[in-house]
């Protein structure tokens, strides 16, 4: 059985090499993060990922947490891992130090983030929600609130929940009904039923900290009549000791697909009287706030994309060396071998790896940006920082996660029949990273964020200046297609060529029409993510092509540099080549979809 | 009662080691390092000493490259209070790393000094028996156990016929076997303050110590590859063989 181990040296030379983690720990309020700190954390976490939070990863998915009477009872061993995992200081990693946390980068968390995630999916979603309540907390919160809370959540002492989704509000929260009666001492009573809460019940902390979306009674229809409350599970007293139970109850948990250790609950509020809440913030003004929580939550399940991808990797290269079957194609007379040796295997294996590798440069480069966003004294960085981040949130959410689960049923598909078969573990990653690909928004919200709000309403200013910086990578390129690797990087600077000019034309071509048919071009925000997906990374990977070669010119003989260039390479020929086709498939594809009438389905 | 313990930087017990072409050693270029298991055993050991309030402070020591500051790190953000390099990129054997230990150890003066028992890559199993001649101090090797008491230390061994208990009066030296403890996962909060605690680099030179190598390694090879096993018929036919082709009874 193979066991996972924490892709240290790809994950160090994103940070360094691609991410510019050395710009990043010169940020105000980032100096912590010195490579060697850096490296430090890396290995420990690694240690943790790989020797407590990996083994309970495939008994956590069979056993499944378990609800009886309105408790969770979660699988062996899970309670005790996750108190290691606060105790030693992981919860805190990229939180306020005013509120205990380290206050190190978010760059520096995607990298542990991913590991978590890797290590074992279910576990993670834990810390990620409270990580969320965090931010919306630390945002928008009162003094009080955040005295009363935060310091418990940053430690991990308690963990938090996003509260969202009711049964008639899915994607679309404008029709959330659940009420908020203010009781006129600055408190409100919370009442109806909130679905699909991750970690909303569980026996790991000793209190959980609701998040919860419901409207006042004097509230405007629609989004804008949303408020955000904290509703913790028990009440918490003047001297920070917990009180009384809240009225809030765990009425069920669902029977999923995949993540089978994380308690995915119904919470019932108000059953008895009225669950006790407090405002965030101020009225109405709920969904900004909860949006600010979805964008960090966005991007984390964008790096279970590469995460999952990255376990199923690990677990396909172990099968292919060691599965025997059939003689090496053409070659006569030889013996049986491993399965690693055939071509299409290859294949298989080549497009996991270079899909993850891809989308992990991608992840840490926006997770950098966001550091810069954040942090930067200048202004003018700072906005651009964030534009960037903006635009991009939906592709590392959006492209990573289906990307995930490509590489994930790849995986199962190198196994043959044995990875659809439970025991090999390879399913498991299958069932467990469909999930990312739907919550914090599906792939279709993302698509309609990117080319609505980041790309039409700006006139797609972000992006253009995105397509000038991957546009002008192909000086550098040009120059290495004469080198030593020049058949790799005269391909690579081809088809990333093609490849941002498709991208263009499908850009334009949305901005151009939002207006005029915003039907039929959202019939192609989908394929237009992909592509988007595509060409950026292909040009974190033409990027990491590029250092890798300056790396084996001034003598480097790491045999990383001159895998990353090969994998730069596959990730041209079998992923930038199909561009081209999605852009036409943006800019053609609405009449199909949209001509038979729905009484033809 | 300070405690010195040495640890070793070594390739880490997941990479596979290759043979170099030309037999001279293994190729460690660009592989992961980490800390020897076993010396991990022994830094946590002082720790738990320190933190039971036997030791006043833990020193770590390693010989080696500047990249050894890395491991040093590590013992520091398991709970070492400071560390010590001796930095050097001479080949290093068992008696020099004693000699140097030794030299420290009478810089430094520290009642006990715990070390691994051996390092995972040349397994040599060497350093801390060499160290307690070099200082006359008595030795207990392979513990499993470790109690002191004023200036005694009862040390439990495990040793080929079972388990061996020694007392010896301090101080003295230990080298830790497997089952001694379990070194912890170091936490966020000590990671970044290992950052900050002393590390002082000095050099084989102003410690006096020649560590020029003794031995000369001839050659290195890959171990012969296994040979199929074949099915025996019975039990007679088994002890035929091992007395026959084996030559073994």
């Amino acid at each position: 059985m193979s066991e996972y181990i924490a892709p240290i040296r790809d994950m160090q030379f994103v940070l360094k090499e691609l991410a510019g983690l050395e710009q990043v720990a010169q940020l105000p309020g980032c100096e912590e993060a010195t490579p060697d700190l850096v490296d430090a954390v890396l290995e420990e976490a690694a240690k943790f990922a790989e020797g407590v939070l990996s083994p309970l990863n495939i008994p956590g998915d069979q056993e499944g947490a378990k609800w009886h009477d309105k408790a969770v009872t979660m699988p062996k061993g899970f309670k005790e891992a996750y108190q290691q995992f606060s105790e030693n200081g992981w919860t805190a990693l990229a939180c306020e130090p005013e509120f205990g946390g380290q206050g190190l980068p978010k760059v520096v968390n995607a990298c542990v983030t991913e590991m978590w995630k890797s290590a074992n999916h279910a576990f993670s979603l834990c810390p990620l929600l409270t990580t969320g309540a965090i931010e919306a907390l630390v945002l928008a919160g009162s003094d009080a609130l955040k005295a009363t809370y935060l310091e418990k959540m940053v430690s991990g002492e308690w963990t938090g929940t996003m509260n969202l989704t009711e049964p008639n509000a899915g994607s679309d929260l404008a029709a959330v009904r659940s009420k908020a009666e203010p009781q006129g001492d600055g408190t409100y009573k919370i009442f109806g039923q909130k679905i699909f809460i991750t970690y909303g019940e569980h026996d790991m902390a000793d209190n959980i900290i609701h998040l919860v979306l419901a409207r006042t009674p004097t509230a405007p229809e629609g989004v804008k009549g949303i408020s955000l409350f904290v509703v913790p599970k028990f009440m918490v007293n003047a001297d920070g000791s917990l009180g009384a139970r809240n009225d809030v109850h765990c009425v069920s948990i669902e029977h999923k697909l995949g993540i089978h250790a994380s308690p995915t609950a119904v919470l019932a509020f108000g059953d008895n009287g009225g669950a006790v809440g407090y405002l965030v913030g101020e009225e109405n003004r709920g969904l900004e706030y909860m949006f600010i929580m979805m964008n960090a939550a966005r991007f984390g399940v964008g790096l279970e994309g590469v995460a999952d991808g990255e376990r199923a990797y690990q677990r396909a290269v172990t099968y292919a060396r060691d599965r025997v079957q059939g003689p090496d194609i053409g070659v006569r007379g030889g013996g049986k071998v491993a399965i690693i040796n055939h071509p299409d295997v290859r294949r298989m294996l080549m497009n996991m790896r270079c899909q993850v590798e891809a989308t992990r440069a991608l992840a840490y480069v926006v997770g950098a940006a966001h550091d810069a966003a954040v942090h930067h004294p200048d202004p003018e960085t700072k906005k651009q920082n964030q534009a960037f981040v903006d635009l991009m949130i939906p592709v590392v959410k959006g492209w990573s996660t289906e990307v995930g689960v490509d590489v994930a049923t790849t995986g199962v598909q190198v196994h043959g029949g044995m990875g659809f078969i439970e025991e090999t573990g390879a399913a498991q990653h299958l069932r467990d990273v469909r999930i990312s690909t739907i919550y914090e928004g599906t792939t279709g919200i993302q698509a309609n964020d990117l080319i609505g709000r980041k790309m039409a309403r700006e006139g797609g200013a972000t992006i253009k200046a995105v397509i000038g910086t991957i546009r002008a990578l192909d000086a550098e390129l040009a120059k290495q297609s004469g080198g030593k690797s020049g058949e790799h990087f005269a391909v690579i600077r081809s088809r990333l060529t093609t490849g941002v000019n498709a991208l263009e034309q499908a850009a334009d071509w949305i901005v151009a029409n939002y207006g005029k048919d915003v039907r039929a071009v959202s019939v192609g925000a989908v394929p237009f993510l992909w592509l988007f997906g595509i060409v950026a990374g292909g040009w974190q990977m033409a990027r990491a092509a590029l250092v890798a070669q300056a790396r084996i010119d001034g003598g480097d003989v790491d045999a990383f540099y001159v895998s990353k260039i090969v994998t730069a390479r596959f990730f041209a020929d079998h992923q930038l080549s199909r561009a081209e086709g999605l852009a036409s498939t943006v800019i053609e594809g609405g009449a199909g979809a949209l001509a038979l009438e729905e009484s033809a389905f | 009662m300070k405690v010195l313990v040495p640890v070793k930087r070594v390739v880490d017990y997941n990479v596979k080691v290759r043979v170099k072409s030309d037999g001279t050693g293994v190729d460690i270029a660009n592989v992961k390092m980490s800390m020897n298991p076993f010396d991990e055993i022994a830094i946590e050991e002082a720790v738990r000493l320190k933190e039971a309030g036997t030791a006043t402070e833990v020193i770590a020591v390693s010989a080696g490259l500047a990249g050894c500051q890395e491991t040093l790190r590590t013992a520091m953000a398991i709970g070492a209070d400071r560390g010590i390099l001796i930095e050097t990129d001479a080949e290093l054997q068992p008696l020099a790393v004693a000699k140097l230990l030794k030299a420290l150890v009478d810089k430094e003066q520290p009642k006990l000094v715990v070390l691994g028992k051996q390092a995972i890559d040349d397994d040599a199993n060497q350093t801390g028996q060499m160290l307690a001649a070099l200082l006359g101090w008595p030795q207990a090797t392979f513990a499993s156990k470790v109690m002191i008491a004023g200036d005694k230390a009862t040390v439990t061994r495990e040793v080929d016929g079972g388990l061996e208990t020694l007392e010896m009066s301090l101080p003295a030296i230990i080298t830790t076997d497997l089952r001694l403890n379990e070194p912890r996962y170091a936490t966020l909060p000590n990671i970044m303050k290992a950052k900050k605690k002393p590390l002082d680099t000095v050099t084989p030179d102003a410690l006096g110590v020649d560590v020029a190598p003794r031995l000369k390694t001839l050659k290195v090879a890959e171990p012969a590859k296994r040979q199929a096993g074949v099915k025996v018929a019975d039990v007679a036919d088994l002890i035929a063989k091992l007395k026959n082709e084996a030559k073994v009874i």
